[in-house]
């Protein structure tokens, strides 16, 4: 695809300025919808698009729209999550520091199809430059009458709020994020009820992702058919996919959902650094299995991916070449997994310490010969018991690394540790 | 009114149940301890997962509603392994401490342990997070950090039932600890709940920790005396010494909850102060006498000619007393009785348990047509030198009268008489003194505020040589009527009051139960 969507500032310079960015025809789809169409047309569109959510769990997003209680007095919310945090997932950054107006556009084209009148984008705290910039284009869209009171002579308000994370991946998890936009710990909520019914501050709440939010401009602008024709029928339109690891080129890359991730690495990515062997990559951010060299003949949409044992989740796409050490890369991911468990849900706030213990004695030594199958274990107990999906994320790899490449894991424990490492310490 | 299915059997229950409820319904306890029916769902300990038919995952069974037709198995292979494992990972960093922890026979760490996993420790001891101890965080509670489950059964109790939120959770993952916030106490009037709630021994009670092993206390049930809600409560005990109240839940009452000052005041009713002995002044000397002579004496009074007797009665008494009591009177010429409820100034009081009327039966004294205030009007007769004797039940002098009326009343009554539990003000003035057991040492009835009638039982023996009010008041009627038929049991002298007394006409000691019943409304 050569022509960019969601990634047009790479086309046309300077986009993030409010002029230029209605000199590209910014603000116009807004204009046309909120004076043509209305709100139930707008999720109509949306649904025939066949729109999915970019944040990880692939819902589809007209169908959540329509989860709205119709005689429900409250307020309605709409909640931009912003709070990029996916290991390996760096996409939504983009858009927010170099086309904040396309998703303030998109966040007025929601809320006006929602009928909210309240928007909250809850950035990650890390991203500070990316608030200002957030912030500074909501002023210039309230002054220049594309957001704020009374759009367009329309009668229809938004207030939009930018809300900086408190830092934690906790937040990213959308009850979690509710929580903390309220101001408390971000302990996910039990569900049912969900967030459509009972959100931020109890009241009815939609939670969309940027990427997602980002297509709805398009789908408006071109309409469902355009968006339908990109990709697999199933999941379609345009997709940022994230590469890093030991990649030639990392960096965010847009290209039609489907991609082959053979492809996404080879001729996108530029193939893996120095000329090494590819040894395994984690598609879709660090909480999906991973896939071995020889699985990457699959296409990135999230039906093919769920297919070859993974998942697309936020594409985030890590590369591990043939020198990586298993064991290391998953001792780093489950640290990462112990640091950010919230601590909410039994399984979660001990197991994930366990696995990194576990990993660490085996990688340093001091791992009994049980240890493996424990590890296996404690990632099983951990699967499907808890409140939000952060148990899963933490056993989900430890399960497929484990399973996938399971001679390297008994080498450390009949080395009594990484050869790696000693291989560095002698040479 | 949804039907489902649990374990095989079909259970209907209350609409909005959910399963541990519907479970119970069945007597079938489904594992928890995150979720107390007092509070609201959090669903993060995970022990509740129940396999439901037509749900890919086990599900936690506090926060699912049972619904027509579910179909629920709660013992499964499935349930159990992962109640196994959430076990396990509970113990994980968990001291193990029973053997020095004082929840150890009321933990349900242990007991669930017990139950359901039963197997070595997979992880190194060497490798446990370890957390604060022994932390003084409040006058009644002491938290240790490493035996918490982070339940958040406190923290909810203090956001949402007393509002006062001086616990939170601080840190992430398994390094989350409960503890208070900076520069706060746990120091509210209802703070010893917290440590009824949690359900390990993360949070003790001070005045409780260490004085007894709990499997040796025996249990009572009974309603706090402290005030005139009635919270209803066990009281645990043994070898005659009272240990602790608990609050026992009424739904009518105090929900699952008391306050701190009743759930202290168990200490009125031990040792200090007791009166033992019956006992006659003789020229300012104090005669112990036997039970006979003491009851002689007084018979001897109430039928000795003269001008009149007179009693006061006080809202400590239960309804059974009372009832005995102005019967006891009736049968005497010129007698005149008058109630007694007195509360000092400084009542603690609030819009949730805690009542500014300190007395556990006002309400039962006004049932039987008795006036709060009407003690007085005794006192002032007295004074004026129409009574010859006055007769104290568990009255305090003092309360009614200033020091110079009380010099005045000595001199003034031919004899003062004194039934009571603890020596007082009146005892100075008194020329017999009878003792008599607390509301802990006998059965009988309170009638509470919202006039509800609520039973006390005999947790303990009466001490010393005390006894029952009940029975010397029956006997000493008994000798009035020359031997009329007496009830045998206090339960019997209050079917003898539904009976005699309009309020109370209808009820029967058998329809009080152990949750109470309330009194017919007031006409007018």
């Amino acid at each position: 695809m050569s022509e960019k969507i969601l990634l047009r500032h790479e086309d046309v310079a300077g986009l993030r300025q409010l002029d230029t960015y209605v000199g590209d025809g910014g603000y116009a789809t807004a204009q046309r919808v909120l004076r043509e169409m209305k709100p139930e047309q707008v999720i109509d569109e949306v649904k025939n698009s066949g729109l999915r959510g970019r944040g990880g769990a692939g819902f589809p997003t007209g169908m959540k729209w329509g989860f709205l209680p119709k005689d429900n007095p409250k307020p309605r919310y709409l909640l931009v999550n912003a709070d990029e945090s996916e290991p390996g997932t760096f996409k939504d950054r983009q858009i927010i520091e170099h086309n904040p107006h396309l998703l303030l556009e998109c966040t007025v084209l929601a809320a006006y199809a929602i009928q909210s009148h309240k928007a909250y984008i809850y950035i990650r705290g890390e991203f500070a430059r990316g608030a200002e910039i957030l912030e500074e284009a909501v002023r210039e869209g309230v002054a220049a009458g594309h957001a704020g009171a009374n759009i367009y002579g329309t009668g229809f308000d938004l207030d939009i709020v930018v809300h900086r994370g408190a830092g934690a991946y906790i937040c990213g998890e959308e009850t979690g994020l509710i929580e903390s936009l309220e101001g408390k710990r971000a302990y996910p909520r039990v569900k049912p009820p969900f967030p459509a019914v009972y959100g931020v501050f109890g009241s009815p709440t939609i939670v969309n992702n940027v990427e997602t939010l980002c297509c709805v401009r398009p789908i408006l602008e071109r309409g469902a058919s355009w968006f339908k024709g990109i990709g697999p029928e199933k999941s379609p339109g345009p997709k940022l996919y994230c590469l890093s690891g030991h990649i030639e080129r990392p960096g965010v890359f847009e290209l039609p959902m489907g991609t082959s991730l053979r492809e996404i690495i080879y001729e996108h990515g530029g193939g893996i650094r120095n000329g090494r062997k590819l040894k395994a990559v984690i598609p879709g951010g660090s909480s999906v299995p991973v896939l071995t060299a020889d699985e990457i003949d699959v296409a990135m949409d999230f039906d093919s991916v769920a297919a070859a044992g993974s998942l697309l989740g936020s594409c985030g796409t890590i590369v591990m070449d043939e020198d990586t050490c298993m064991v290391r890369a998953l001792r780093i991911l489950a640290r990462f997994y112990h640091h950010e468990s919230c601590g909410q849900c039994t399984p979660c706030r001990e197991g994930t310490g366990w696995l990194e213990r576990l990993l660490l004695g085996l990688e340093n030594g001091g791992a009994a010969d049980r240890d493996l199958d424990l590890l296996l274990q404690v990632a099983d107990n951990m699967m499907g018991n808890t409140v939000c999906v952060l148990a899963d994320a933490a056993a989900m790899p430890t399960k497929s690394f484990v399973t996938k490449f399971r001679s390297e894991f008994e080498d450390h424990l009949r080395h009594g540790g990484c050869s790696h490492h000693r291989q560095a310490a002698s040479a | 009114m949804p039907t489902l299915e649990i374990d095989g059997r079909e259970v209907t229950v209350a609409d909005g149940a959910n399963l541990i409820q519907a479970a119970e319904a069945i007597g079938n306890e489904i594992p928890h301890y995150c979720y107390h029916p007092g509070l609201s769902v959090a669903g993060n300990c995970r022990m509740c997962l129940v396999e439901i038919e037509k749900m890919p995952k086990l599900q936690i069974a506090c926060n699912t509603r049972a619904t027509e037709g579910m179909v629920v198995r709660t013992r499964s292979d499935k349930v159990l392994r992962a109640r196994e494992s959430v076990l396990e990972f509970l113990l994980v960093n968990h001291p193990i401490d029973c053997p020095i922890c004082d929840q150890a026979g009321e933990c349900k760490l242990q007991d669930y342990y017990m139950d359901h996993d039963r197997q070595e420790s997979r992880f190194p001891l060497e490798s446990k997070v370890q957390k604060g101890k022994a932390i003084d965080i409040g006058p009644l509670i002491m938290l240790d950090q490493e035996r918490c489950i982070l339940c958040t059964r406190c923290t909810r109790f203090l956001d949402e039932v007393t509002g006062t939120s001086e616990l939170g959770v601080f840190q992430r993952g398994d390094h989350c600890q409960i503890d208070v916030f900076p520069g706060v106490a746990l120091d509210n009037k209802y703070s010893g709940n917290v440590a009824d709630i949690c359900p390990v021994g993360a949070l003790t009670n001070k005045d409780f920790r260490f004085r007894a092993r709990v499997w040796y206390l025996e249990s009572g049930r009974s309603v706090c005396a402290g005030c005139a809600t009635g919270c209803n409560i066990d009281i645990h005990h043994r070898r005659n010494e009272i240990f602790r109240y608990r609050p026992r839940f009424n739904a009518d009452v105090n929900s699952y909850w008391m306050c701190d000052e009743g759930r202290l005041s168990y200490k009125r009713y031990q040792g200090e102060g007791r009166l033992l002995q019956p006992v006659r002044r003789v020229q300012s000397e104090w005669q112990p006498l036997d039970w006979r002579q003491g009851l002689d004496h007084l018979e001897a009074l109430l039928a000795a000619p003269g001008l009149g007797i007179g009693g006061i009665v006080s809202a400590e008494s239960t309804n059974e007393e009372i009832f005995l009591f102005r019967r006891l009177l009736a049968g005497t010429a010129g007698s005149l009785v008058g109630g007694h409820s007195w509360s000092p100034a400084s009542a603690d009081s609030d819009e949730f348990l805690i009542d500014s009327d300190k007395n556990p039966n006002t309400a039962g004294l006004r049932a039987q047509r008795l006036e709060p205030t009407g003690g007085r009007r005794v006192v002032d007769a007295a004074l004026a030198g129409e009574l010859t004797t006055l007769i104290l039940f568990r009255t305090d002098l003092s309360q009614l009268c200033s020091a110079e009326e009380m010099d005045r009343l000595g001199d003034a009554l031919g004899q003062v008489v004194v039934i009571d539990t603890h020596y007082g003000p009146s005892v100075e003035i008194a020329d017999l003194v009878l003792p008599v057991a607390t509301f802990t040492e006998i059965d009988g009835t309170f009638t509470n505020r919202t006039r509800r009638v609520q039973k006390v039982t005999r947790v303990i023996a009466p001490a010393g040589n005390s006894r029952p009010a009940w029975q010397l008041l029956n006997e000493l009627i008994g000798a009035q009527t020359e031997g009329g038929s007496q009830a045998s049991s206090a339960a019997g002298v209050f079917d003898a009051l539904c009976e005699s007394e309009d309020a109370f006409r209808g009820l029967s000691s058998a329809a009080v139960g152990d949750q109470g019943v309330p009194l017919a409304a007031v006409d007018g």
